[in-house]
């Protein structure tokens, strides 16, 4: 093969295409049993006691009881149980799993449950939780000297933005199977990181490693939602195969899945610029708050991602971030696509709008003046080593877009109230700060075969980004040979080396960076006729990091980016349309050009989901849109078509020049259209999601 | 429990069941005829993974109570994808990258078949109308309704 961004058949399509695959909900074994969850009735209680009626034979009820270890899910922190047990302190609490083999009878069963309560006081949102001071997680991160700087200053800007919910909905809901022989516990399930949930059944039941095995199935779509969760939900299947003695499987009801599994945090983000008298941004303060709902999870991970990404893809001299995440009874937020990014790109794209608008000038031409280069240090003041060609991409994104004209345009015509706006993205790749070297060791297999055929081993996930694919298509490039002869499948614990979670646009730069070393070595070897290599990834030399202080690389890499939108607003209905989409990405170089598409394609109206249509409420501790028909997802007719471009920019340290781009894609969506609608209303745009409700209530604001 | 006695056609084949009335048909399919292609994303008629065609209309399965397919046709994935227009589409849906996770794709393939069906030669603001009841939260639906397109080209005459 010799260019590798051309495409090729995904490796997963066939089956796929003709409903053959089998997903969790599709997998039936020889006496399968099913489970069903009872959950909390409300955001913070006492359980005084559980009475439970007479179970038929055959039924089971499993609860934390039946955990022989660690009532803990092993995430960051350790505060959240697999089971409550005397306490719960979120609405969709686990409490117990109803077993059996009728699921009519274990509906029956869980409606004849009962739990006693006694209902304490809530803490229901930001506000509540920082007068009692319930802290997750608090950074505070200070770039050059900022207290000199602001000495200088001769006008602030300041802007504070608030950020809603955001649900996952990936098509095929949370389904796990628990599978006991005797011997051995298998789950299998629908996933992100395979060793999570290894992880988390050692913690629960401490078997040995070989006594443990977590075998992904095909998955129907995940965006983080897969990531932290199954862990819970893998030990759940787990704990009642090994007491029913019999396979058992878990599959949540929409409903269900959208009530209880993580979201992306809610945020308030303030932001003041100090301007000197030559209008120059001479240092900038930026306070965070999140919402981390009733326990850690990847709490503090997230916040540390908004606060990195919070002063944006710019180069401002001082910086005084500060980050705090709450705690509140409200769901457990955690990770989804984008993962804090989605936040601070939001805001602070919004506020480079509203300086540049004080200062009477163009949006684009104040952030060329900002825009980060190679050389220049991070909001963590580690270097940028590589080439950033925002110039470029800005150029691009003007050019495809007719953003200038059309500006001008829509200012001159009142009759329509039009609007086009351009985000600026940057999005880190792989684990924050040094977690590529201090906390997972990425490790990879590769076998060759007598008959010439390779064997890819990686706990690399397959959930629709095509990862099968494109990490054969790396090891086919490297070996020169073609791609039937490579073997891959869904990663399986039991022969797969732990090639860390399949999260934070990691996985191409990482994975397969590494699968290229190691194909490489195989290629000097390849007269012998049958062997296998196993190695772990070299973390680059010209990184670094200090994690109690939070200065150094941030991330490995970033992958960059801008997003045009055009909007049309009706006056009459107040009803947004877009009418352009136009995105162009550095993705270093792609692996396969159709899968970057479908990437970039999905990223940005899942990000126009976020930014325009997806509300989601908590109200005293209760989710208020709970299923699809009042949590409205993007639909085949809510978005015309998307104009995308990649511009080359190959990096040394991926894979034929690769950085990551998962993320990336989803990050510009929601700030590029709430822009748009901020220069057709010409009003202030402070939260998103921006519906037809809030267009409504800034037009009808005469202020 | 009270069974009924049910007649239908599955796939180009007449069936005989005996089931409850209540029973869904995307249970039918799925637990009494283990055909899995037909998915359950929502299980009340808003994402379309459950796409099934009876008497050659689109339906969500998971709406559709057993007493309601006597004596009718019923199509799923697993019958379709045996026709020639089941390769011409997914030809177009594999050039376009139309599959990502590929949970909502034997509906979408479904609820393609019965747009072309009705209207051969679609144009794009059709073919987004038509998909409206499925959901896809991979694809953004540009490469589906693409695909569609391209498959009213390549099968022409077909439909
Ligand atoms: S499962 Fe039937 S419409 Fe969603
Ligand atoms: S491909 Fe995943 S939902 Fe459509």
């Amino acid at each position: 093969m010799d260019n590798i961004s051309i495409p090729v058949r995904r490796i997963d399509f066939d089956e796929k295409i003709a409903g053959k695959a089998k997903y969790t909900q599709d997998l039936h074994f020889e006496h399968m049993l099913y489970a069903k969850t009872l959950r909390s009735e409300f955001p913070c209680a006492k359980i005084n006691s559980i009475e439970i009626p007479e179970i038929p034979k055959g039924y089971f009820i499993v609860d934390s009881k039946d955990i022989p270890h660690k009532n803990i899910v092993p995430i960051v922190y350790d505060d959240q149980p697999f089971f409550a047990e005397d306490k719960v302190n979120y609405v969709g609490e686990p409490i117990l799993l109803v077993v059996g083999p009728d699921k009519t009878i274990i509906l029956n069963i869980l409606k004849n449950i009962k739990v006693n309560y006694t209902v304490l006081k809530p803490i229901l949102n930001i506000k509540e939780s920082e007068k009692l001071n319930k802290i997750c997680a608090e950074y505070e991160i200070t770039k050059g000297d900022f207290d000199s700087a602001v000495k200088n200053y001769s006008y602030i800007v300041e802007d504070e933005f608030n950020t809603g919910y955001q649900e996952h909905i990936y098509l095929e809901t949370q389904s796990m199977i628990g599978h006991y022989d005797g011997d051995c516990v298998t789950v299998y399930g629908s996933m992100q990181c395979p060793y999570f949930i290894h992880n988390s059944l050692k913690q629960a039941l401490n078997y040995s490693d070989d006594a443990i095995r977590v075998v992904q199935l095909p998955t129907g779509g995940a965006f983080g939602g897969k990531e932290e969760y199954p862990s819970l939900i893998g030990v759940h299947a787990a704990l009642a195969s090994i007491k029913a003695k019999k396979p058992v499987q878990l599959v949540f009801d929409r409903q269900e899945d959208i009530i209880c599994s993580t979201k992306r945090h809610p945020s308030i983000i303030n932001i003041k610029s100090y301007i000197n008298d030559e209008n120059i941004i001479v240092a900038r303060e930026i306070n965070i708050k999140i919402d981390a709902g009733a326990y850690a999870g990847l709490s503090n991970v997230v916040l540390q991602r908004i606060a990195f990404a919070s002063s944006g893809a710019y180069n401002i001299p001082n910086l005084k971030i500060h980050a705090v995440a709450f705690f509140t009874n409200n769901i457990v937020t955690g990770a989804f696509r984008g993962f804090g990014g989605c936040q601070a790109i939001f805001a602070i794209e919004m506020h480079m709008e509203n300086i540049a608008n004080k200062l009477n000038m163009d949006s684009l031409e104040l952030k060329n003046k900002y825009f980060l280069k190679k050389g220049d240090s991070s909001s963590t003041s580690g270097l940028f080593n590589y080439d950033i060609k925002l110039n470029q991409i800005a150029e691009r994104i003007e050019q495809m877009s007719l953003y200038n004209k059309k500006r001008e345009k829509f200012k001159e015509n009142t009759e329509k109230l039009q609007g086009i706006g351009i985000s600026i993205i940057m999005h880190g790749c792989g684990f924050t700060g040094n977690g590529e070297k201090s906390v997972i060791h990425t490790k990879a297999r590769l076998k060759k075969n007598k008959d010439n055929t390779i064997e890819i081993y990686t706990a690399a996930a397959e959930m629709g980004q095509g990862v099968l694919t494109t990490l054969r298509k790396i090891v086919a490039t490297t070996l020169d040979i073609p791609i039937e002869n490579i073997k891959i499948n869904y990663p399986d614990t039991l022969i797969c080396p732990d090639s860390g979670p399949t999260v934070a646009s990691r996985t191409i730069m990482i994975v397969g960076k590494l699968l290229k070393d190691i194909a490489e070595e195989m290629k000097k070897r390849w007269a012998e006729e049958e062997f296998e290599i196993i190695k772990e990834y070299k973390y680059p030399q010209n990184l670094s990091w200090d994690n109690d202080n939070l200065k150094g690389n941030a991330n490995p890499e970033y992958s960059w980016g801008a997003n045009a939108v055009e909007v049309e607003i009706d006056p009459i209905t107040y009803e947004s349309t877009i009418k352009g989409i136009w995105a162009v990405y550095d993705i270093g170089n792609a692996i396969d050009e159709r899968i970057a598409k479908g990437q970039i394609e999905g990223g940005i109206i899942q990000g126009l989901g976020y930014g325009k249509l997806e509300v989601l409420q908590v109200k005293d501790g209760f989710i208020q849109q709970c299923n699809l028909t009042n949590y409205i997802i993007p639909s085949s007719t809510d978005f015309p078509k998307i104009e995308s471009e990649l511009i080359s920019n190959p990096f040394d340290e991926g894979p034929f020049g690769a950085r990551g781009m998962g993320e990336l894609t989803i990050v510009g969506a929601a700030p590029a259209y709430a822009l748009a609608v901020q220069n057709a209303l010409n009003k202030k745009i402070s939260r998103i999601p921006v519906t037809q409700e809030y267009i409504m209530e800034l037009m009808n604001d005469k202020n | 429990m009270i069974k009924t006695k049910i007649n239908f056609k599955l796939n180009g084949e007449e069936k005989i069941i005996y089931v409850d009335p209540l029973k869904r048909l995307i249970d039918i399919l799925r637990d009494d005829f283990k055909l899995t292609g037909t998915k359950e994303g929502c299980g009340e008629g808003e994402c379309g993974a459950c796409s099934v065609l009876i008497n050659n209309k689109l339906v969500n399965s998971c709406l559709v109570t057993s007493s309601l397919i006597e004596g009718k046709e019923i199509i799923t994935i697993e019958g379709y994808s045996k026709t020639e227009k089941f390769n011409i589409l997914k030809n177009s849906f594999e050039e376009t990258g139309s599959v990502q996770c590929g949970f909502c794709t034997p509906g979408m393939i479904l609820a393609s078949e019965y747009l072309l069906s009705n209207n051969s030669h679609p144009k794009e603001e059709e073919i987004r109308e038509a998909l409206e009841g499925n959901l896809c939260r991979c694809t953004g639906y540009n490469a589906i309704v693409d695909a569609v397109m391209k498959a009213s080209i390549t099968g022409d005459g077909l439909w």
